[in-house]
């Protein structure tokens, strides 16, 4: 039955340039100051980062917990890479192009990070995949905290702020896009089914070995990519931040909007990221305001609790695992 | 540069060992009991020493200068309170979530373990940072010859020897230790004879975080420092070392801390930045090597 | 007619117990092949071994002249080898056009590049794919349910579901392992016919564990009978039926 509807790519791409619009005007009218751009810039990052876990946990199934490890290897090579030309040329023309390469190397990095590590441990299942990963996640960050060529434990400082609204968007949406696309195809469904059951996936020709470690490296380029973004944000690359907690946080976005759907990541993504500030603020507001001595630390009590309640009440998350149709292809009859 | 392999070293490493074996037999216990990897256990432990912080300070007015009445006073806190703790986790945390899918429960344990270490971390009285922990048991220096340790070396091991034997004979001789075997090797059958599974597997988690909160005191009391986040390291690798030994297996979970903490100290010994990864080095040679770990069994799944 | 499947003295221990013990046989090309036996006789592991779930502890396995044993099973798959499970492994989060079309992936050609880029020749394979998955389903009278997630399926309708699935990997050797169990006497019926129906129009072996005597005796060409590993008897079904070690292997242990 041919159909009228317009393809969806053009519905998704007309929305993304709609939101970008909307964001960029509030910007230049003073709606939005710099601060809430920020957290929003923050909020696509973590866009990137929750939608290539989400490829490896929600949609392949691969219970990942080190996915921060990654992003540390892509903001390392990317801050590294970024500092030392400008150091070599700081006057070099064409910053952007170059930054876009930096980035790229920066998530080819941890794409090879991620194949590697994939390789020896995704022939684990279940929980003792979930402890391998956090070990591997640990170790890069310990061995990331012991390298003094990129700063130690005072980690790599003086990242050029190359990272700025529009690059951030257009990296969340093409990798939004690059996911989806990946989704929608007969890789996608191979991965599906290595979640659903993979003994079944493998008797019916899929391998599953080669998608378990495909969805690891390209889960963790994309994480490489959203840790070089932030490097050159935050015009810093420091252990504390690609710790196992970190990954954690990750996580609850991931459960929270809907494991296996990206449009859940999304949501998840700007949802937390604003409830985070948001508590922040509220919190050091009541401080202040009552006198009384409470702690940022509430902050990520209130976080833990909402994992816990999410994992008690709706395990499905927000979406379980449907999309929306603005993200999502699906059958067009 | 002498021998890293001397007593003293030997010495220190069982020490830790102790701690990390009765932290690891709590891991174990509920692993085999119900396939959770309890990512909240190393906390028990952080409770246990405050408990055994709080008693001190409680009993100390009570009691003041006996010794071994306030010491077995706060003993008994530490026990009650990693224990309640854990019994807490297991009522509202995890058996909601007991017959779904095992990553719920795991991501759970999670939750549960970062809610405990920041909300002790957000309490006023608590705070963050560093407390440091009286001597409950004044601290005296024994001279061996070939090494020097304080009685606490003594004290460590003794304890954890002590509870250790107390466990084998519970799970060899006693009804609710062949109950808590059954338990393990098939829930199903379990019930059908009988027994009470959830009321094991709540025992099961009352011995694993009792003990747990033992070990919090006695590292206390042997590095007279205490914070909330001070659950994070020891608990993971009392768990690497109960995969080192055989998740499942409370030999194992044994062998593996004594391993473990050996491991670690002549490491440390060696190279600083080595000790601190040893762990998760241990930790990667098993599962790629011998994911069963050393005293661990092959389930075959049925196809 | 030639032999497709050939087992060569395949023996297989789990730990010390020995499940299947120095089996010889040949499933000539063609035919629809029972295997059949008491619960726990190492019927489901014979299928195990065969498509590379297991590596036998002795023994040989031959399809089409070529030796698979121990060959990973997504390798044994491509070769023409399909199977179906006891307890149904269907994905049930996806819909039942999916299930097929998993099936038929390992015939794609498109790269990650054109599947990401959407090129051309992938909209092209995507569309050939779903026109021979839906196709299937209709031989399967699942057409109407191609969109419905699988999980929301009927018993009956998941297990020819499981077979539609199997038969997408245009395997030259279908294994079904207890395709009938749980259904009724008119479905048992259609089953048969289905079975029959399948041999005779894709030109596939068929080769099958059951428990169903009616589903045996009524469209099996040759039978095997196995017990605690073991071959019991083996031939054509009127003889085996007759033949009394059988007969004691069940009536004897009150088994099936």
């Amino acid at each position: 039955m041919p159909t009228t509807k317009l393809p969806k790519l053009p519905k998704l791409l007309i929305a993304a340039a709609l939101l970008y619009t909307v964001i960029e005007l509030l910007n230049t009218f003073g709606v939005i100051n710099g601060y809430i751009l920020h957290i929003i810039n923050q909020s696509l990052i973590y866009v990137i980062l929750a939608s290539s876990l989400n490829l490896i946990n929600g949609i392949t199934g691969q219970f990942s917990l080190g996915h921060m490890g990654f992003a540390a290897v892509g903001a390392y090579m990317s801050g590294s890479l970024t500092t030392l030309i400008f150091k070599l040329a700081p006057h070099a023309a064409g910053g952007m192009p170059l930054f876009v390469l930096s980035v790229l190397a920066g998530g080819v990095a941890a794409a090879c990070i991620g194949f590697l590590i994939g390789f020896p441990s995704l022939r684990l299942k279940g929980d003792y995949l979930a402890i391998v990963t956090l070990g591997f996640g640990e170790i890069i960050r310990t061995v990331f905290n012991n390298i003094d060529a990129v700063g130690g434990p005072r980690g790599l400082l003086g990242i050029p702020k190359y990272s700025n609204f529009t690059v951030i968007f257009i990296a969340a949406f093409l990798t939004i896009v690059v996911i989806r696309n990946l989704l929608e195809s007969s890789h996608g469904r191979a991965m599906l089914s290595i979640r659903e059951n993979e003994l079944a996936a493998e008797l019916v020709g899929i391998d599953t070995t080669h998608y378990k470690v495909l969805a690891f490296s390209i889960g963790a380029f994309f994480a490489g990519i959203a840790g070089a973004l932030f490097a050159h944000l935050l015009q810093l690359a420091h252990p504390t931040q690609f710790g196992f907690v970190k990954s954690v946080e990750v996580l609850i976005m991931i459960y929270a909007g809907g494991v296996g759907s990206l449009t859940g990541s999304i949501i998840a993504a700007f949802g937390l990221t604003f409830l985070s500030e948001g508590l922040r603020l509220g919190i050091g507001t009541l401080a202040d305001v009552t006198g009384w001595p409470i702690g940022g630390e509430w902050r990520m009590v209130i976080y833990s609790l909402l994992l816990i309640f999410v994992m008690l009440f709706r395990t499905e998350g927000l979406m379980g695992t449907k999309e929306s149709k603005l993200v999502t292809i699906g059958e067009a009859d | 540069m002498g021998s890293i392999f001397n007593a003293q070293q030997i010495v220190n490493g069982l020490q830790v060992g102790s701690i990390y074996a009765l932290i690891a037999l709590g891991y174990t216990m509920v692993y085999g009991i119900v396939r959770l990897i309890n990512f909240a256990h190393g906390d028990f432990y952080m409770i246990g020493a405050y408990a055994a912080y709080g008693a001190f300070f409680l009993f100390n007015s009570f009691f003041g200068g006996k010794s071994g009445v306030l010491a077995f006073a706060v003993l008994i806190a530490s026990m009650l309170a990693g224990g309640g703790i854990a019994l807490l986790a297991n009522r509202f945390a995890y058996k909601p979530l007991r017959y779904k899918p095992k990553l719920s429960s795991l991501i759970t344990a999670i939750g549960v373990s970062m809610f405990l270490e920041y909300f002790f971390s957000a309490l006023p009285m608590i705070g963050p940072s560093y407390r440091s922990f009286p001597d409950i048991i004044p601290k005296v220096q024994i001279n061996l010859g070939i090494a020097v340790i304080s009685n606490y070396v003594i004290i460590d091991i003794a304890v954890a020897a002590v509870l250790m034997v107390g466990l084998t004979i519970l799970v060899r001789y006693s009804a609710l230790g062949k109950a808590m075997r059954a338990v393990s090797q098939d829930k199903d059958a379990a019930r059908l004879m009988g027994i009470d599974v959830e009321k094991v597997i709540g025992f099961t988690f009352l011995i694993g975080g009792a003990f747990a909160g033992v070990a919090g005191l006695l590292a206390g009391m042997t590095y007279p420092r205490i914070f909330p986040y001070m659950g994070i390291q020891p608990g993971l690798k009392a768990f690497i070392a109960a995969v080192l030994g055989g998740i499942g297996s409370i030999p194992g979970a044994v062998l593996g801390a004594y391993i473990m903490g050996l491991a670690e100290t002549f490491a440390s010994a060696y190279n600083s930045l080595i000790g601190e990864g040893i762990a998760f080095a241990i930790l990667i040679v098993v599962l790629l090597v011998r994911p069963t770990g050393l005293l661990g069994e092959k389930t075959a799944d049925k196809i | 007619m030639p032999a497709q499947l050939s087992i060569q003295g395949m023996t297989h221990y789990f730990g010390g117990l020995r499940a299947v013990s120095n089996f010889s046989f040949e499933v000539p090309q063609g035919t629809i092949y029972g295997l059949i036996g008491p619960n726990g006789s190492g019927k489901t592991t014979t299928f195990n071994l065969i498509t590379g779930i297991y590596k036998p502890t002795e023994g040989k396995i031959l399809f089409e002249g070529k030796d698979i044993t121990g060959e990973k099973p997504f390798r044994i798959v491509r070769g023409g080898i399909a199977r179906t499970f006891q307890n149904l492994r269907i994905f049930s989060n996806l819909t039942a056009i999916d299930n097929i079309r998993i099936a038929r992936h390992y015939t794609t050609k498109s790269g990650l590049a054109s599947s990401i880029l959407r090129l051309p020749s992938f909209k092209a394979e995507e569309r050939a794919v779903k026109a021979e998955s839906r196709e299937l389903l209709e031989l399967m009278h699942l057409g109407p349910r191609a969109n419905e997630l699988a999980k929301n399926l009927p018993y009956g309708e998941l297990r020819r579901l499981e077979i539609a699935r199997a038969l997408a990997t245009k395997p030259k050797l279908i294994l079904l392992d207890e395709p009938a169990a749980g259904m009724n006497p008119k479905e048992v019926e259609e089953l048969m016919s289905l079975i029959s129906r399948i041999r005779d129009d894709f030109h596939v072996t068929i080769f099958l564990i059951e428990h169903h005597m009616q589903v045996v005796m009524g469209i099996c060409e040759r039978i095997k009978v196995i017990d605690f590993g073991e071959t019991i008897a083996e031939g054509l079904p009127e003889a085996v039926a007759k033949d009394p070690k059988v007969l004691e292997a069940y009536l004897g242990k009150r088994g099936a």
